[in-house]
This record gives C-alpha cells, sequence and structure tokens, in this order.
C-alpha cells in the first residue's frame, strides 16, 4: 500500500500541463505556463531584413510584438493565414513573442516518466529544442522546450548578446 | 491634536534619502584643506533636517547618530575644529549606517544598534569631547528641534514657513550680529535673504509641536519656539535685526533647489502610468472601431450617435496627451543641479566658470532622467576640473579670463542629445596615446582623432598628471560610458585643441513623444521624424541622375543620394519611379540625402516604443508606434540608414 501511496505522490507531483498545437500533420506541445493568450491571426507590419519565418511585429494592447511563422522555419505544413490561422502569444523571460501555428487541439497533462527520449533526428526541430516525446491516445506528440528556441540565436529574436543558453 | 504621523513616514524616509546623498555628494566633494563654508552648513543643515524628522517620528537611532555628526559639523562650520579627512571619512561611514538605519526603519527590521554606538563612540573621540550625556538626553525626548538654532528668533520674517518638508535652512547667509555671542554661533537665516526666496520649508516639521526639549535648559534663546510656530513667526518678525546678508548669493543658489515644485506633485509609480499608457492606446483604438461602426448605423440615431463619437474621439485624444505626458519631464529639474556645482567647484579650483544652460525643456522620460544624473554630473566636474584652465592661462592663450561650459538638451533625429561643451583646452592627443600605449594598447599615431577620444572611456584611463580629489578624465569614464550605454544611448567626443571639448550624449527617445511625418510606402506605413525633414516634394525627371546602379537627386547645384525606401525595408507593391513618388529630403547628424516614398499620408505626434523590448534592434529603424487603427508604423531612423545603406551598397559592389 505505501508503494502506491508512494507511487501516486510522485506521479502527482511530477505532472504538468502542455498545449498542444499542429504545424502541418504533426503534434507539438509547449508548456502550458508559457502561454499567454491565443489570438486569432491578424495582419502584421513587416520588418525589413528579417528572415521569411519572422512575419513581422504586431500591437499587442500597446506592446509591439514579434511574430515567428513555425511553420516557415521548420518547413513544415503550408504557411497559409485564414481566419483559422492561429497565433499563440508566449511570455517568455519577459518578452511576449507569438508563434504562428496551424491550429490548437487541447492542453493536456503528462507525469515526466512518461515523457519519451527524443530521437536524435527525424523530427523537424532540431533536437536540442524538443523536450521529449509521449503519447497522448496513440497520438505522437513532440514536446518542444520552447523557451530554449525562443531565446535561440538561430531564430534570431533575442540580440546575440542577451541570449542565454540553457536559459 | 491627533494626527496621523504615519502618513508622513514615507515622505520622511524619500527626503532623509535624499538629505544623505546630498551630505554624501557634498563630503565626497569636501576639500579638508580649503573647507567650503557653504558645503559645511548644507551638510550640517542635511543632518539637522534628518534629525528633525527622526525626532518627530520617534526613529530614535537615527536621533543619536544625526546628533553627533550634528555637533561635530556645528563644531566645524564654526571653525571650532577643522575636518581631517579621517573625519569626512568616519562622517561617509556615518551616512552608510544612516542609509542602513532608515531602511530598516522603513521595512520594519532591527537597526544596526551595534553599529551605531559604534559611530557615535567614533564621533565623539572625534570631536574630542564629552558629549554622552547631551545625546542621551535628547535620544530620551525626542531631540530638540532647535538645540543648535537658538538664534531663529531674529530671523523668521518668512510668509512660506508653509512650504514643504524638511530645507530647513536652504540659504542661510551669515549673519554678524549679538546672536554670535549665544553659544552655539547658529548662522541664522536673514529676513531679506528668505523673502528673496520663497521656497523655504522653515516649520512645517514643528506642526507636530513635538520640538520643545530640554535643549533650551542648555539654550535660552531656544524657548521663544515653545509658543506655535506660526504665532511665534508673527511675534518675532518685527524684531529683525539689522544683518549682514548676502542677498546675491542665495538668489543664485535659489534656481538649483526649485523645491516648491513637490508641493504641487506627487510620486506615483511609474509601472502605474505604463500600464494607463497601454490601456490609452487601447481605448485609442476602440474608439476608432467605433467610428468605424458608427458610419455604418443609418436613420436618426446616427447623426446623434456620430456626434458622440465625435465627442468620445475628442476626450480620448486628449486623455491621450496628457498620459503622454506623464512620464516626461523636462530636464530643467536635472540641468538646476548644476549651476551650484559648477560654482562649487569653479572656486574650489580657482577658476572661473559661467554654466549656460540651453534647451532644459527638452522631455525626456523619467526614468533616464533619474539615470543620467550621475553620467552628466561626472562629465561636468570632469570639465571643469580638466577642461577649462585656471585663468592665468586662459589669459595667455588670449582667450577670456571666465571659461564657458554650456550644458544643451535637443531633439535631434529619434535621439535626445545631451551636450557638455566646454571652451577649455581640449583633450590632449598625444597624453591619451601615450597612455594608451603604456596601458598596453596597440595604437597608430595617425589614428583618426575620433577613435583616440574613444580610448578615454577605457577603464583604468586616467591621463590626469595628478589625479584630484574632484575627478581624473578617465577616472570613471569607463564608468560613465558604461551607464550611458546601459539606458541605449551613446557618448561623443568632439575636440579641438586649445579650444575645447564637447561631450555628446546620444540618448533613445524610448516613449518619448515625437513629431512625425507619416509616408506610405506600398501598403505599409512609415513615420519619419519631423526634425529630420528638410523638404519633400516630387522630383522631375530632370532632377534625377544615375549614377550605376543607383539614382541621385540634383537639387539647387547639389547631389543628394536617393534611397529607395521600398528597397531598403524591403516593401512590395510601392511605386519605383521617383517621379511619380515623392522624395523626402532628409537631414541626419551624419549625411544629407533624400529618401522615395510613395506618398506623404500626414503629420502627427508618435509614441515610439520600443522594438528591442519583445524584438532586437533593426538598422533602419529607431522603433515603432501605434497608429490610430491599431497597426504598428515603424519609425525611421536617419542616421542608420545613412550608414547602413552606403555599406549595403558597397558590398554589393564588391560581390
Amino acid at each position: 500500500m505505501s508503494d502506491a501511496v508512494l507511487q501516486q505522490t510522485v506521479i502527482g507531483g511530477e505532472e504538468k500541463e502542455y498545449l498542444s498545437f499542429v504545424l502541418g500533420d504533426e503534434h507539438y506541445a509547449l508548456d502550458i505556463t508559457t502561454v499567454k493568450e491565443i489570438r486569432g491571426y491578424e495582419q502584421v507590419t513587416k520588418i525589413a531584413n528579417a528572415p521569411a519565418f519572422i512575419k513581422g511585429v504586431i500591437n499587442l494592447r500597446g506592446d509591439i510584438v514579434p511574430i515567428v511563422d513555425l511553420r516557415i522555419k521548420f518547413n513544415v505544413g503550408e504557411a497559409t493565414y485564414n481566419e483559422f490561422t492561429i497565433v499563440i502569444m508566449l511570455n517568455i523571460q519577459e518578452r511576449i513573442v507569438g508563434i504562428v501555428v496551424d491550429g490548437v487541439s487541447d492542453v493536456i497533462r503528462l507525469a515526466d516518466e512518461t515523457i519519451l527520449a527524443p530521437p536524435e533526428f527525424g523530427v523537424a526541430f532540431d533536437s536540442r529544442y524538443l523536450q521529449g516525446l509521449a503519447d497522448v491516445e496513440d497520438t505522437m506528440v513532440i514536446l518542444v522546450n520552447i523557451e530554449r528556441l525562443v531565446t535561440s540565436e538561430e531564430l534570431g529574436l533575442v540580440a546575440p548578446e542577451t541570449v542565454t543558453e540553457d536559459a | 491634536m491627533t494626527i496621523d504621523i504615519d502618513q508622513f513616514h514615507g515622505v520622511f524616509f524619500e527626503e532623509s534619502e535624499e538629505h544623505l546623498d546630498d551630505m554624501e555628494q557634498l563630503l565626497m566633494s569636501f576639500d579638508v584643506d580649503a573647507p567650503d563654508a557653504e558645503d559645511l552648513n548644507s551638510i550640517f543643515r542635511a543632518a539637522h533636517s534628518i534629525k528633525g524628522g527622526s525626532g518627530i517620528f520617534g526613529f530614535d537611532e537615527l536621533t543619536r547618530l544625526t546628533h553627533v555628526m550634528e555637533n561635530l559639523l556645528d563644531k566645524a562650520r564654526n571653525r571650532e575644529l577643522s575636518l581631517t579627512i579621517d573625519s569626512v571619512n568616519l562622517l561617509l561611514e556615518s551616512i552608510d549606517v544612516l542609509k542602513e538605519t532608515l531602511s530598516a526603519y522603513r521595512e520594519g527590521s532591527p537597526t544596526p544598534t551595534v553599529t551605531i554606538d559604534q559611530r557615535i563612540s567614533q564621533l565623539e573621540n572625534s570631536i574630542g569631547i564629552a558629549l554622552t550625556e547631551s545625546s542621551s538626553n535628547d535620544s530620551e525626548d525626542g531631540f530638540g528641534f532647535f538645540d543648535d538654532e537658538p538664534t531663529v528668533a531674529p530671523v523668521v520674517e518668512t510668509t512660506s514657513c508653509d512650504d514643504d518638508g524638511f530645507g530647513f535652512f536652504d540659504d542661510e547667509p551669515v549673519l554678524q550680529n549679538t546672536q554670535e555671542e549665544t553659544e552655539s554661533k547658529a548662522q541664522p537665516l536673514s529676513s531679506t535673504a528668505q523673502e528673496d526666496i520663497d521656497g523655504f520649508g522653515f516649520f512645517e516639521p514643528l506642526n507636530f509641536n513635538e520640538p520643545e526639549s530640554k535643549d533650551k535648559e542648555d539654550k535660552p534663546v531656544a524657548p521663544s519656539a515653545k509658543d506655535s510656530p506660526q504665532e511665534y513667526h508673527k511675534a518675532e518678525a518685527p524684531i529683525t535685526p539689522s544683518v549682514t546678508t548676502r542677498p546675491l548669493q542665495s538668489r543664485k543658489e535659489h534656481p538649483a533647489k526649485p523645491k516648491t515644485k513637490d508641493a504641487v506633485s506627487i510620486r506615483v509609480d511609474t509601472t502605474k502610468i505604463d500600464a494607463m499608457v497601454n490601456l490609452v492606446g487601447e481605448l485609442v483604438i476602440t474608439q476608432s472601431m467605433l467610428s468605424m461602426i458608427g458610419q455604418e448605423v443609418e436613420g436618426a440615431i446616427a447623426e446623434r450617435l456620430q456626434l458622440a463619437i465625435d465627442e468620445l474621439q475628442r476626450n480620448t485624444r486628449e486623455i491621450q496627451e496628457s498620459v503622454m505626458s506623464m512620464r516626461m519631464l523636462p530636464l530643467t529639474s536635472t540641468f538646476n543641479r548644476f549651476p551650484r556645482l559648477v560654482r562649487d567647484l569653479a572656486a574650489k579650483l580657482d577658476k572661473k566658470v559661467d554654466l549656460v544652460i540651453n534647451g532644459g525643456s527638452t522631455e525626456i522620460d523619467k526614468s533616464l532622467i533619474e539615470k543620467i544624473v550621475d553620467p552628466l554630473t561626472h562629465l561636468v566636474r570632469n570639465s571643469i576640473d580638466h577642461g577649462i584652465e585656471i585663468p592665468e592661462q586662459r589669459i595667455a592663450a588670449g582667450k577670456p579670463e571666465t571659461g564657458t561650459i554650456i550644458l544643451s538638451a535637443e531633439q535631434k533625429g529619434g535621439n535626445i542629445i545631451i551636450g557638455i561643451i566646454d571652451d577649455g583646452a581640449g583633450l590632449n592627443r598625444e597624453r591619451i596615446l601615450a597612455k594608451a600605449r603604456s596601458n598596453g594598447l596597440e595604437v597608430a599615431d595617425d589614428l583618426p582623432d575620433e577613435q583616440v577620444w574613444q580610448l578615454i572611456f577605457q577603464a583604468g584611463f586616467s591621463t590626469a598628471e595628478a589625479v584630484t580629489d574632484v575627478s581624473g578624465r578617465g577616472v570613471g569614464m569607463d564608468v560613465v560610458r558604461r551607464n550611458i550605454e546601459s539606458i541605449g544611448g551613446r557618448i561623443e567626443i568632439e575636440s579641438t585643441k586649445g579650444e575645447g571639448s564637447g561631450f555628446f550624449i546620444h540618448l533613445p527617445l524610448t516613449l518619448a513623444i515625437v513629431d512625425g511625418m507619416c509616408v506610405s510606402v506600398g501598403n505599409q506605413i512609415f513615420v519619419i521624424p519631423l526634425l529630420n525633414i528638410i523638404e519633400s516634394f516630387q522630383p522631375t525627371a530632370s532632377q534625377i541622375k544615375t549614377l550605376g546602379n543607383d539614382s541621385v537627386l540634383h537639387i539647387r547645384d547639389q547631389y543628394w543620394p536617393l534611397v529607395p525606401l521600398y528597397d531598403y525595408m524591403d516593401v512590395e507593391n510601392a511605386q519605383r519611379s521617383p517621379t511619380e513618388g515623392i522624395v523626402v529630403l532628409l537631414e541626419s547628424s551624419k549625411k544629407r540625402y533624400g529618401v522615395l516614398v510613395d506618398a506623404l499620408v500626414g503629420q502627427q505626434q508618435v509614441v515610439i516604443k520600443s522594438l528591442e523590448q519583445h524584438y532586437r534592434k533593426v538598422a533602419g529603424i529607431a522603433g515603432a508606434t501605434i497608429m490610430g487603427d491599431g497597426k504598428v508604423a515603424l519609425i525611421i531612423d536617419t542616421d542608420s540608414i545613412a550608414t547602413t545603406y552606403t555599406s549595403r551598397q558597397l558590398e554589393e559592389l564588391l560581390s
């Protein structure tokens, strides 16, 4: 009995909530505590000389916030913009960033031990930005380390000198 | 009389901190060999004010320590003893302890009693008089307001005693009359001097009616303060003795301490204002949505709705303007502290210096003001200490005996530029180069001046032959630069040998409001700061010449580079032919050139929002703003376009 209690507390203590979303045909999820809000895609103001995946900036209640299209960055799905296109607003290290995704599916609860190590290659994301894989109702969900991705030099959202590795 | 004294605690803490900062500043610059009476008085007054306040509020630990400090300072200013470097240091250390104690009281944590006792005994030793008794007396009965100022009696003819806080003896000119016989020999205020100055917090702390202390026993003149302060004023006023005053000096000092301002302002957390700025932005957008919907409404109600919407529009605009202006403060408040500093320092260094202040009304974000004070102080001190020569040298060099330091501020090209310009000797190129080499830097002899000047910002770079207590050029210049860079600014130096040097601090316009011309390129709107615009026109074919692949403008016998904004900003569907579009002639601090845009949309004030907050710096863009319809428009950085466009062209040529 004591074992069962122990196990339960372990699971209970380590369980986290993730927001799952769709890019192309793949299912991804990110730590829900980083999510500020979810909005529809709106017209952006383009920024000169930015890579194609940085769509531009929008006005989020007075904040000038960059919008990143992960579909372009990771070459998954098609970067189309219609009334169903979703932007997930993330709040990471006091910065706000919007990421464009094809759709938001669900909030899932995952215990740490159900998360499997990611493969070294084979998914669109560089394994550095992956937290792991999880099975949710027979669908493979790719857990993204969104904080590391957003602050990465590769995305270029943050001026290089302020990039903190392993943040 | 029941007064909720707690409500004054915040004010006391803030004012005491200011006093401590003042004391510290003054002590730091205190010259023990040539003690400045005025400085000593200021320090004494600051200590006295803290003591007064802490006595009223029952912060006994503060009272105890300040009382001893005050005794020492009082002796010093009465020339009964002279301050040594040790005692100045001791005072500085005591200030640190006071700061600690102050924050302990503020946070309700235990006060550092042991350290205080230590300091008290050290101070007492250094006075060499056993003051134990009197100090313990004071701490018991919450201290005597007038103990050292028995001569206040003849002073008070002021009508402005209800002014702010503890600015106790702001201007006390030396008074030479019978009061000198009294034990303390305080230098009371002259009534005439006081009339010149209306910002005087003479008696306000007395509203709590506590300060009738035991001290009256020692100092028999004081008890007249027993009556309510106001009555006391009236009663004593007519017998104001004739005094020797220094009214001129008092007047001069006055602008340095515009204390009256506090009376009509409140302190508000800036985050509250920020939140308000953002909310108002939302309000403006909602309002413009509403007016769009209003246009769709038909029938009898449409007209009434339209009227209401117009009214709303007017009101929102006014709200927006006033909220925007809240965070902005004129630089006057910062600049006004310098006349005093310049005067004191010049006197100390036997130099003659005039200070000219230009553009004090330039408004700058409050957070920037706070951070610019230290670097600015440093630079001004440097200019006096190292820039301006002593009168003999100046005369020998054929310059007027009195040097001039110009402190200026202006808004230019998306920046606020604060200049500290002196007509002194200028930077010494050779000495800087020599110093650089001795520091192990490799520098070429033909290094351009600008780069040589930048060397002084290196850490540990002092070319002063003798490092004075005032400053050594280079000592702390690295800190100056770091401070300025930490608020997104930069510093530039111009210097001509024998003619003087200028330090220019370029600050970003974070949250500053800029007058801008909105221009359209393709379907995007850009804002060009109005200050940079010389003129705009539609060029004729004959005015456009080609130079290689690039177009240049030929206007009034001058050739101007032409930057097509659609190309620079990478905008599609824009007008590509110069003769079909509009050319805006720009003047940046570096270059003059024209930009090609599709059309002029209109002129308006925009709030600059930083792109860096959530993104990064982008070449050619000073920031972004939110237009009335909620869309983001980018604000053009004319300097940056000038430099980056050329380098890009060069790159293309080379590839």
